[in-house]
Formats: C-alpha cells, sequence, structure tokens
C-alpha cells in the first residue's frame, strides 16, 4: 500500500471513531456535581460530599451497588460527571449552573451545601426546565415559600434538626427550666436556634431563655460567649456551629467545664467525632442532620456505602457524603422509573427520559438508602422527611461511643404537607 | 516604619499552622507534652524567619521610597498570595493541638472554669508588650531606630545601617505575630481563614489606640476586649458592631487615636 493510500486509511477510521464518538457518548447520563471543594465548607461537608459521589458512581457504574441500584449506571447508561466548586458568591453560583446547564449540557444537577446557593438556584433550575437536586441545604423555605416542577430535595430540613433536638434534651432533662444558645450569626445559626427556642417554648411552658449567643461566623475565639453560657447557668445549650468554629467550641469549652455545667446538644457535632474523638467531652450530646453516621441503620445500603466509602478514603463517611449518596440513588431510582413507564426496559439501549419525567418519577416517590427510608412526602412531593436520631457522648475504652440514643419518626420532626415549618412548631407539632 | 502591615495577619496563620503541626508532630512520637510549649514557641519562629526576611528583602525594600499606600495594598496582595501558601503547604484540613491549652488545668473565679493557659497568655503579652517597650526607648538600638522612623536620609548620613534596621524590625514585627498565631494554635482549630479574622481585628485595636504607639495598641487591645467581653455577657446582639462604635466615636473625638504621637515636623 502506497504512503498516499495509507494516509487515507488511517484519515478515513479518524473520521468513522469521530463519527461514533457522538452516538456512544449519547448513552452516558451526565450529571452536574456541587460542592464546596474550597473554602471552610470544604472540609467538612463539601469533600466528603464530592468523595461520597465519587464512590456511588463508580460503583453504579461497575453495576455494584445492592438492588434495586445494582443495574449498571443510570437506566444501563454510564454516569459522567462535572463537578463544580461551590464557594464564591450567590451570583457565581447561579453563573456556574447556568454554564453547566447551557454550556457542558448536563443531563441534571445534584449539588448544594448553603442554604443561600439553594434558595438563589431553584428559580434558575425552574427557568432553565433543569431537574436538580438539592443534597444537603437545610432551609426550609425552598418548598414553603415557593412550589417547583424541577427542583427537589432528598434529605430533610434544618427542622427536623432543630425540633428532633427539642424532643432529645426535653426527654433527657424532664425537669428543664431554661435553655441558652451559642449559633453563628447568619441563616443558618439564627433558623437554627430560632426553631429550636420555639419548639422549646411549646415543649416547656415558663421556660426561661437565659442567653443566646451569636457571634460572627468563623469568629474563631469563643472565651467570652463560654463566660456568659457558664454563668448563665441554664440547664441546656444549644449550638449549630460546624466546621472549625465546633471543634474550637469544643476544644475551648471542654477544658472550662462548659459541656459538664450544663447539658450541652451540638446539632451538627457527627463531623467533629471522626476528628476530635476522645477530645469531645462526655456527656454531650451530638446529631448528625438526620440517621446519618453513627445513627445509620444496619441495612444493605449502609453496609455496602459506609465499608466502600471508608476502605476508599480512608476515613468514615460523615452525614454530608450519607446525603450525596442518597440523593444519586434516589435520582437513579426515579430515572429508572420513568424509563420502565416509557417501555423498553431498563438497559443500555432504553429510551432516555426527559427531566419531565424523571421530576414525575421522583414525586412523592418513597425509596431506601444508607440512612434508611426517604418519603418525598412534604413541598408537593418534592421533599424528603426522614427519621432522626440524637445520642449523648461516652468514652469507652479511649474510644468515643454514643449512648442513650433516641429515634424520632419522620412524622414527629418534620410539618405535614402543605404548613410551613414555624406555624406547625407554634401550633404544637399537630399532624393533620 | 510607616507601615500598615496586612502581611501580619499571614504571619499569624503561619505561626498557627507551624506550631499546631509540629506540636501535633512531637506528641505523637510520645515526646513529654510539657515541652510542647517550647516547641510552640521554636515552630513558629523557624517557619516564619525565612518568609519574614524574603518579604522584606525581596518585594518590600524596593517600595520603601513609594507612597505608604502602595506599601499597605502590596502588603494586603502578600496577604492573600501567602493565605494561598498556606493552603498549599498544610493543605484545607484543620489542626488541632489541645493537650498545651488542657495540660495546664484551669481555676475558678466567680465560680466559673477559666483555663490557666489563659492566665498565662496574659502574663506572656505583658512580657512581650514591656520587653518592646524596653527595647524602643532603653537600648541604643531602639534609640536609633526611632531615628530611622523619623528620617531615614539623615539616619543613614549619620552612618546608620538603614537596611539592617529596616530588615530587623520587619522580621521581628513578623515574628511576634508568628508567636501570636502559635500561642493561640492549641485553643483553636487550625483553619484556612484563621489570620483575616484577628488582622480585622487588630487594625480596630490600633486605630483606636494611634497607629505607631505602643502604649495606645496596649489600651486599644483592653478597650476591644472588654467592651466585647461586657457586650457579649449583657446585650450579645450588638456585640459585632460594639467594637467597630467605639472605634468610630475614638475617630469622631481623636482622628489619629487615642495615644497619637506629635508629629515632629521636617524644616
Amino acid at each position: 500500500m502506497s504512503f498516499g493510500n495509507r494516509l487515507a486509511v488511517v484519515a478515513l477510521t479518524a473520521l468513522a471513531a469521530a463519527a461514533a464518538a457522538p452516538s456512544a457518548l449519547a448513552q452516558n447520563v451526565k450529571i452536574g456535581i456541587v460542592a464546596f471543594i474550597s473554602g471552610p465548607a470544604a472540609a467538612p461537608f463539601g469533600v466528603p460530599a464530592k468523595n461520597a459521589a465519587d464512590f456511588v458512581i463508580d460503583e453504579l457504574n461497575a453495576g455494584r451497588g445492592p438492588a434495586p441500584y445494582d443495574k449498571k449506571g443510570f437506566g444501563g447508561a454510564t454516569i459522567e460527571t462535572v463537578v463544580v466548586d461551590e464557594a464564591g458568591s450567590t451570583t457565581t453560583q447561579v453563573t456556574e449552573f447556568r454554564n453547566l446547564v447551557q454550556r457542558h449540557n448536563v443531563d441534571l444537577v445534584i449539588g448544594y451545601i448553603s442554604s443561600g446557593n439553594c434558595l438563589a438556584i431553584a428559580p434558575v433550575a425552574e427557568e432553565l426546565k433543569k431537574f436538580t437536586n438539592f443534597f444537603d441545604c437545610g432551609t426550609p423555605r425552598i418548598f414553603e415559600d415557593a412550589a417547583y416542577k424541577y427542583v427537589f430535595r432528598t434529605s430533610p430540613t434544618a427542622t427536623m434538626d432543630s425540633v428532633g433536638a427539642a424532643l432529645y434534651v426535653r426527654d433527657a432533662r424532664p425537669n428543664i427550666k431554661s435553655i441558652a444558645g451559642l449559633n453563628q450569626n447568619y441563616a443558618w445559626g439564627q433558623d437554627s436556634w430560632g426553631d429550636f427556642e420555639l419548639a422549646m417554648k411549646v415543649l416547656v411552658p415558663n421556660l426561661e431563655v437565659k442567653t443566646s449567643q451569636m457571634p460572627k461566623l468563623f469568629a474563631g475565639q469563643y472565651n467570652a460567649e463560654i463566660s456568659a453560657l457558664l454563668g448563665a447557668k441554664a440547664d441546656v445549650i444549644h449550638s449549630s456551629f460546624w466546621d472549625g468554629d465546633l471543634e474550637a467550641l469544643i476544644l475551648q469549652g471542654g477544658p472550662r467545664g462548659l459541656m459538664k455545667s450544663s447539658l450541652t446538644i451540638l446539632t451538627t457535632g457527627e463531623t467533629a467525632m471522626h476528628k476530635l474523638g476522645a477530645q469531645i467531652p462526655d456527656g454531650t450530646v451530638l446529631g448528625a442532620r438526620g440517621p446519618f453516621g453513627p445513627f445509620a441503620p444496619d441495612n444493605a445500603y449502609n453496609k455496602w456505602f459506609a465499608a466502600g466509602f471508608e476502605k476508599r478514603f480512608n476515613a468514615p463517611a460523615n452525614y454530608a457524603s450519607y446525603q450525596m449518596a442518597q440523593a444519586i440513588l434516589g435520582v437513579k431510582l426515579a430515572w429508572e422509573k420513568a424509563q420502565a413507564a416509557m417501555g423498553g426496559g431498563t438497559t443500555a439501549g432504553g429510551k432516555r427520559p426527559t427531566n419531565e419525567q424523571v421530576a414525575a418519577a421522583l414525586e412523592n416517590m418513597t425509596f431506601e438508602g444508607p440512612g434508611g427510608t426517604v418519603r418525598m412526602a412534604i413541598g408537593k412531593g418534592h421533599q424528603a422527611i426522614m427519621e432522626t436520631a440524637y445520642g449523648t457522648t461516652r468514652l469507652a475504652n479511649g474510644k468515643l461511643t454514643l449512648v442513650n440514643v433516641k429515634r424520632y419518626p419522620a412524622e414527629k420532626v418534620n410539618p405535614p404537607e402543605g404548613v410551613k415549618s414555624a406555624d406547625w412548631i407554634k401550633n404544637g407539632f399537630k399532624q393533620n | 516604619m510607616k507601615i500598615v502591615n496586612v502581611t501580619h495577619g499571614s504571619f499569624y496563620a503561619i505561626g498557627a499552622y507551624a506550631a499546631a503541626s509540629m506540636t501535633a508532630a512531637w506528641l505523637a512520637h510520645g515526646y513529654p507534652p510539657m515541652l510542647s510549649y517550647a516547641v510552640l514557641v521554636v515552630a513558629a519562629i523557624v517557619v516564619a524567619a525565612p518568609f519574614a526576611i524574603l518579604i522584606e528583602r525581596v518585594i518590600l525594600r524596593p517600595l520603601y521610597s513609594r507612597d505608604e499606600v502602595v506599601i499597605l495594598l502590596v502588603t494586603y496582595a502578600l496577604f492573600l498570595i501567602l493565605e494561598d501558601v498556606v493552603k498549599l503547604i498544610w493543605g484545607v484540613n484543620p489542626y488541632f493541638i489541645a493537650e498545651p491549652y488542657a495540660l495546664l488545668g484551669s481555676f475558678q473565679v466567680a465560680g466559673m472554669a477559666y483555663p490557666t493557659y489563659n492566665l498565662i497568655l496574659v502574663a506572656v503579652a505583658l512580657f512581650f508588650g514591656g520587653g518592646l517597650a524596653w527595647l524602643l526607648h532603653s537600648t541604643r538600638a531602639g534609640k536609633l531606630l526611632l531615628a530611622v522612623i523619623h528620617d531615614p536620609e539623615v539616619s543613614r548620613a549619620m552612618g546608620v545601617n538603614v537596611g539592617r534596621y529596616y530588615l530587623a524590625t520587619f522580621a521581628l514585627g513578623s515574628l511576634l505575630a508568628a508567636l501570636a498565631g502559635a500561642f493561640t494554635a492549641p485553643t483553636v482549630s487550625v483553619v484556612p481563614g484563621l489570620g483575616v479574622e484577628v488582622i480585622v481585628l487588630s487594625f480596630a485595636v490600633v486605630v483606636i489606640g494611634g497607629l505607631g504607639s505602643l502604649p495606645g495598641a496596649a489600651v486599644g487591645a483592653v478597650m476591644v476586649g472588654l467592651v466585647r467581653s461586657l457586650s457579649v455577657h449583657y446585650m450579645p446582639q450588638v456585640e459585632l458592631f460594639v467594637i467597630y462604635f467605639v472605634m468610630a466615636v475614638v475617630l469622631a473625638l481623636r482622628p489619629r487615636g487615642l495615644f497619637s504621637l506629635a508629629e515632629p515636623r521636617k524644616i
């Protein structure tokens, strides 16, 4: 074969491969994953969540998930991801979301830790008609103040954390007369304290609020606040601190006996368990924003996820990891349910459901994940409810354990459909 | 030196990271915990000193003849760069070394536990403040430094090695910031952004006290600490605002701060 002929063959082969490539890629499902990869929220939430996405997606692509997640990828199609860092302003995140949809042409988006970002992204997702599942942000306002067709959240709201915390401390200290708070001075801290204070006042009439400290986010030094809390001598101290602030509170408050003088409940304390371990004083109440991590049920999904995650990343999965895992699993089920409804089965050759069909499939769906049962029961079927749990720390043989673990059913810690969280708490947690 | 040095925030963070990582390694090897205090100090000095010398020699020295605002902006740029350098070296995960904080126990004040470590920090601050005042006003080197700050050209004409004084002063200031970070490290979670908080608060302190005044910085620090603590105890809702309110009142009454130095007039 002459050089010219060989060149022609090579060129034709390359053209054929190029022509074949789009059809191969069309089999893939492209997901935009958004989480904090840099900044203060990266280490406790963003990176563990991204690691969970990597683990779960690799497992699903290999067809290694437990049934009913054992089909390859999404309905037989390989999952590929575009990862976006959530750090930066809300405006930046809106721009990044538009980039994901309009430039990267993602099929759907799973992400967002910051409540501010979720509130800003929801209307944009609706405008662009792009299926979006929030995996971690806590504000209940997303589905209480608006209704969406394309937006979902497969994790419970922050209301559940605060109501669960109130029920736990009331159960642990039936004669409670006073509370105090130490929360960060922004939406998360204020909302968490607001719901907790309201819930406590409903549960314990004539309750005295000794002090509510709201230091700046990432202030780092809390000695003055700890002195104020020690001086207040409240029966219970509530804190929704997270990351460095949470760790600083434990490091500064522990040696001063803060957790001994008052029953201290840390609603996101589970993230510090893995880092501080025995430095968390005995008798501190920890939460994990749901039945995640040490509170996760002993089911097949948790065994698969927790063991696989720890083996791969040499660290236990925290609650942000669990929330990301169940977000992906929920969407996978919805995708395959929509695919099955179209006919053609859930194989690689099956039809691709539209965003509208996936949304319709996820609405009001109930599915099982590593954290247990997830019910898309409120927010017109777009907002998940789950049970929650809290436990008290106890050092046993040098290892931190959780004792007196109490679980609260989903209906007990979440408002019913159509009722706003604040109204539900004020009216004495009544279910319809 | 008439430099508003924003890079001090970075040196604070570098000191904290160096102290936290090296002390953690010291304790992990099972060495005596009581010596961890020495490790804190040595780690901060050893790691921060090369940064200080490099920055003064390479970046700031060519700029001394420029306007003070230019130097302020350059130190701010350096602060942002060093924030990322810290992440490159130590990563984004937090460091903890609670042992030095808990080792000394606590004592009771009005029925409230107070850590002995914090009391020792007050003594350390007094020691360094007093030492600086002595160095500046009671030694030949300190008096020469005051002359250099007042008029570098005349000082040079009188045979003073001005460059060496600039380097020594910048290095000393930076090392003190690093030591502050090192002493704080056992009480906090050492995370990215540590320097940002401290530099904003420090700026409020020196503005209240008067730029360039040692007694002013001391009084400013006590005022900020007391006002914030009183607010936390009696009116927590204004805690964030009260420091800057005090700063605004001081500046309205004494625009150059409480202990502003008389400005010598050059003829």
